[in-house]
């Protein structure tokens, strides 16, 4: 019976286990190797820490890493400055019959990819477009602005890309604080501010903690969204390492780009877990 | 006397319905006052509007001599224990404690000496450090009347707090709340469907139905001289005829029931002859084989259909000869009524003023 049970467990782990090994940690190794060879002054291809080097000695590269690492903070924050009201808004103060309803309502954009939404962003936004067009209407503008290609457009375009993984385990954590406490709070002489502050988000930690995980993790590895609205200018770390691979065709750099982004992701997130005292087992759940 | 809560005239209205429906009474200050109702009688919703959740749609609540109008709860003089407790389950019990006084601008190095005062008080010196989940049921009880407690509140509010708990251990925290509300002298509003609770701690009780109060009375009274057919149903077990009235001679009115019974019961309301009355008798008031020489008995034949054995409280169900109506009788437990078994025959009894009756309206 004890055999039986181990060899179910071991059946239903098998492709969990395969699916880590041969899509995660061999490319991973790989990639680990190349990021420590680079070709010398002969064209040989030897050991050595110059792909790293390469990054910390030019400028651009380890400001744009910078930048990306600090946008991605903001969006996160952003995302949960917005997807807080919301999911608050449908947990607590909505009746329960317009729940599922407006959860959809969340949800539906999503539906769509995210090529297809981007560009509906860049439809409105444009020169020639939507919002350009009503403000030349109503004699707001006297001439088209451009509305794309600089960072505000760009983390706009992240926060909305990612708001849904905000406020999806906000919605389920808020689901779950009882009614009861905020009342209580108010009845021990609390007032919104110190609701807000030492029930609400307290609670909510573990569900913003998540969130923030999932949303951070999303926009530093985003590619799509901060190319096209971005545009040139918008300097976001994986399209330095999408150059290496592509453009330059230097797999050694572009592996060593690569690696630097996956430290900076855990150690920030690691950083997060500490500041907000939970932990990632907990979190995950 | 010092009223510190006076409610006149409240109503509440959602929409059509009625909740609550011109209810007044004073509390007198350190009283241990409870409302009894069944559930859906409006009890919360008047305790809400105390506390400030609920604004009433007519009528004045006056705490300690003033208008509560347009006071938000946070400012309000009373407290809540609510009836999951709401203790904060990030906190710890010490913060827990403490989270009345922070909010209220209490010196920092004032605010551990009076939780600490206040553990004791309540009997959990020791807890500060403790999760809330690490707490049994019975010590998040104490939590939260601490939690309320320690702000000094003029009435306490306590909306059906021994609800959650089982059985052994909601008779032990009657008797402890009572014991501390003396000890501590804060008035008292205490909520509950279960009339035990409320006659063993109060020391008045309303009891309410439909949105309104039929009876504020000491528990002795609601239990021995209730007002309203309702009352009598409600607080205690009753049995319940009903007849019309054939003569009266003084307080004494002879009434044939819709069971054809004749029975002779002493009235102080004034009953007519040929009115229809509501006739309600304790199970204890039934006495089994009564002595033949007792006088101003009503007697008459039953055959047993169970025994309810339930300790102190056991009881027979009987029926009368010939009919299905169901009588319980108690069933005291001094070995004296031993033999009787199912099917038995035997003759029950009530003393003439072990009844009561209302005029049907």
């Amino acid at each position: 019976m004890k055999k039986y049970r181990n060899w179910g467990f071991f059946i239903f782990l098998l492709p969990v286990l395969l699916w880590l090994f041969l899509l995660i940690v061999l490319p991973h190794i790989d990639l680990l190797i190349m990021s420590f060879r680079f070709e010398d002054d002969y064209g040989e291809l030897t050991w050595g820490m110059a792909n790293y080097k390469e990054f910390f000695g030019e400028p651009i590269y380890w400001l744009t890493f910078v930048r990306t690492a600090i946008y991605s903070l903001v969006v996160t924050f952003l995302t949960f400055v917005i997807g807080l009201p919301v999911a608050f808004f449908i947990t607590k103060v909505v009746s329960v019959k317009y729940k599922g309803a407006l959860t959809l309502l969340v949800l539906l954009p999503f539906w769509v990819s995210e090529l297809v939404r981007v560009y509906g962003w860049m439809i409105l936004l444009r020169e020639s477009g939507v919002v350009n067009h009503l403000l030349l209407k109503t004699g707001l503008l006297a001439k088209p602005v451009e509305m794309l290609y600089n960072d505000a457009a760009m983390i706009m375009g992240l926060v909305y890309t990612t708001m849904l993984f905000m406020i999806v385990p906000l919605i389920s954590v808020l689901d779950s604080l009882e009614d009861e406490l905020i009342e209580a709070a108010f009845d021990l002489g609390g007032n919104a501010r110190s609701v807000l502050f030492r029930i609400i988000i307290p609670y909510a930690t573990p569900g913003i903690v998540s969130g923030s995980i999932v949303v951070f993790m999303l926009t530093l590895g985003n590619y799509l969204t901060p190319n096209l609205i971005g545009g040139k200018n918008s300097l976001w770390f994986t399209e330095q390492i999408y150059n290496q691979f592509i453009a330059s065709f230097n797999w050694n750099q572009g592996s060593a780009f690569g690696f630097l982004l996956l430290i900076l992701s855990s150690l920030i997130i690691w950083l997060g877990l500490k500041v907000s005292k939970q932990n990632l087992a907990k979190v995950v759940q | 006397m010092e009223y510190d809560l006076s409610v006149k005239n409240v109503t509440k209205k959602f929409g059509e319905f009625t909740a609550v429906d011109s209810v007044s009474f004073d509390i007198v200050n350190g009283h241990f006052f409870s409302i009894l109702g069944p559930s859906g009688c409006g009890k919360t919703t008047l305790l809400r509007m105390i506390a400030g959740f609920e604004h009433p749609s007519d009528g004045t609540i006056e705490i300690r001599g003033q208008d509560m109008k347009g006071i938000v709860p946070n400012k309000r003089p009373v407290n809540m224990i609510f009836q999951h407790l709401a203790l904060f389950p990030m906190m710890n019990v010490a913060e827990n404690i403490a989270f009345g006084l922070r909010r209220r601008g209490t010196p920092k190095n004032e605010v551990m000496p009076q939780v600490l005062t206040m553990l004791k008080r309540v009997g959990l010196p020791g807890f500060e450090q403790k999760r809330i989940d690490q707490l049994s049921g019975g010590q998040k009880q104490r939590v939260a009347i601490a939690r309320s407690l320690i702000l000094g509140p003029a009435v306490l509010l306590l909306d059906e707090p021994l609800g959650a708990l089982d059985l052994k251990l909601r008779e032990h925290m009657k008797v402890e709340l009572k014991k501390l509300q003396a000890e501590i002298g804060t008035t008292f509003m205490y909520i509950t469907h279960d009339q035990s609770e409320a006659l063993v701690m109060s020391d008045y009780v309303a009891v309410m139905n439909q949105g309104r109060f039929e009876q504020v009375d000491t528990p002795s009274n609601l239990y021995n001289q209730p007002k309203t057919p309702f009352v009598a149903q409600f607080v205690g077990e009753n049995n319940a005829w009903s007849g019309v009235v054939e003569k009266r001679e003084g307080n004494i009115v002879e009434i044939t029931t819709s069971e054809d019974h004749q029975f002779r019961v002493e009235v102080s309301e004034d009953i007519n002859p040929s009115s229809t009355v509501d006739l309600f008798l304790r199970p204890e008031a039934l006495l089994i084989e009564p002595d033949p020489s007792l006088t101003d008995i009503n007697r008459f034949d039953v055959v047993v259909n169970s025994i309810l054995f339930d300790g102190a409280s056991s009881r027979l169900l009987v029926n009368p000869l010939n009919s299905d109506k169901e009588i319980i009788v108690a069933l005291p437990q001094n070995k004296q009524y031993d033999h009787i078994k199912p099917k038995d025959k035997l003759v029950v009894g009530w003393s003439e003023k072990a009844g009561i009756c209302f005029a049907k309206r």
